[in-house]
């Protein structure tokens, strides 16, 4: 079985852009995608589209909304603050890795690194300021990095999204990266990401509520139901690709940060609203 | 389980090899297509399509329902189970033959069951 998947992968590479996101730069994307949804849900505002699954499905709405005066993420909140605030052995803080102290710079990630020729995922960022310090990196997925992501993304809600693909080569190819996984089929079912998040938003799959495209890294780290728990997008990436028999790629790795990439600059304008709640 | 599901795997091959491609199905050929349909592990096809009594049915295929109506040509609908993107190259509808999600038998046993809808 196990192998099965593997080949399928390898496989599983026909890409099938539709018509509706095909333009020639990424802001031309973004545009077609953006008018793209509007079309497909003519009632619901632009600033929605954060709210995923919420913004489409009233049922869905109630319960969401009877669950917001106590969050179930506010105890990871803080207990990222304190992380966030508490120094390292040497002294310093995550602060002192950031711009403006590491607050209110949620809605500028992921940015392309035109030194290091990367995509530059927060996650990334805090990781990295752990070794820069001398300190032991965390797990990707869960845990204490996503509680200091959450934190850090409480302090700029409201921003908009705000992510640039410079011109350069390296970052346009990371762009287009990203974008060619999103349309691509993979894994035994076949399914691209767009399968369901393009093609079918607002659709049930079982007793899933597809979400759209557009809006939906701005609710990250996210805590799920089924999770009974905070994750990062990188931990939602696996968890797609897992459902649909494709081999899950490594939390950080180049493809899932130039999936991000995409991915987040489609979102471009669109309020941070994370940390939120997802089934 | 899976001993039980191999036997179940042997004896369907062993039936249809033995008997004509498109006899008529015995009631444990429905009932087992009824099984492999709505399976997660297998057919899963209430994950999109609403058929029959499933519950909690997604709505991203179209309704099950009229089957041999719609689908006269049991050859076609066999085709289009084991690979719609031959059909529709947009379709999300996974390739349960090509991918190996169903075996030739499994499809059979499942359009037995979609017959009778």
């Amino acid at each position: 079985m196990l192998k099965a998947k593997v080949i399928l992968v390898a496989l599983g590479a026909a890409l099938a852009v539709p018509q509706a996101l095909a333009g020639a730069t990424p802001e031309e994307d973004r545009k077609e995608t953006v008018e793209y949804f509007k079309q497909m849900f003519p009632d619901v505002p632009f600033e929605e589209f954060v709210n995923g699954q919420y913004a489409l499905n009233e049922d869905r709405r109630k319960q969401w909304e009877s669950m917001q005066d106590f969050p179930p993420y506010e105890f990871a909140v803080a207990e990222g603050q304190e992380m966030f605030e508490t120094p390292f052995a040497n002294g310093k803080t995550y602060a002192s890795c950031f711009e403006n102290g590491g607050i209110g710079i949620r809605q500028n990630y992921p940015y392309f690194d035109t030194e290091k020729n990367e995509v530059i995922t927060l996650e990334l960022a805090i990781n990295r300021c752990r070794e820069a310090n001398g300190e032991e990196p965390l797990k990707w997925k869960k845990g204490a990095i996503a509680s200091i992501s959450a934190y850090m993304a409480s302090t700029s809600q409201g921003k908009p999204i705000n992510i640039k693909v410079p011109d350069d080569p390296d970052a346009l190819a990371a762009y287009q990266d990203g974008k060619e996984f999103y349309y691509s089929r993979r894994g035994q079912l076949n399914f691209s990401c767009a399968s369901c998040h393009v093609q079918n938003p607002g659709k049930w799959i079982r007793a899933d509520f597809l979400s759209p495209a557009l809006g939906q890294p701005a609710n990250f780290p996210v805590h799920r139901s089924k999770w009974g728990e905070l994750g990062t997008l990188h931990r939602r990436f696996a968890g797609c690709n897992n459902n649909v028999r494709a081999e899950p790629l490594p939390a950080q790795s180049e493809e899932y940060r130039n999936l991000e990439y995409f991915l987040t600059y489609m979102s471009n304008g669109l309020p941070v609203v994370g940390p939120a709640t997802r089934p | 389980m899976r001993k039980g599901l191999i036997s179940v795997c042997l004896t369907t091959l062993a039936l249809s090899a033995t008997a004509p491609v498109f006899a008529e199905p015995t009631q444990a050929d429905i009932d087992r297509g009824k099984e492999l349909a709505y399976s997660r592990k297998d057919g899963n096809c209430l994950a999109c399509h609403k058929m029959d009594d499933g519950k909690l049915t997604g709505n991203i295929g179209p309704e099950l329902a009229d089957m041999k109506a719609r689908f006269p040509d049991r050859e076609l609908l066999f085709k289009r189970i084991w690979d719609e993107t031959q059909f529709n190259p947009m379709t999300v509808m996974p390739p349960f033959g090509r991918h190996m999600i169903l075996s030739k038998q499994e499809i059979n046993r499942i359009i037995d069951y979609l017959y009778t809808l």
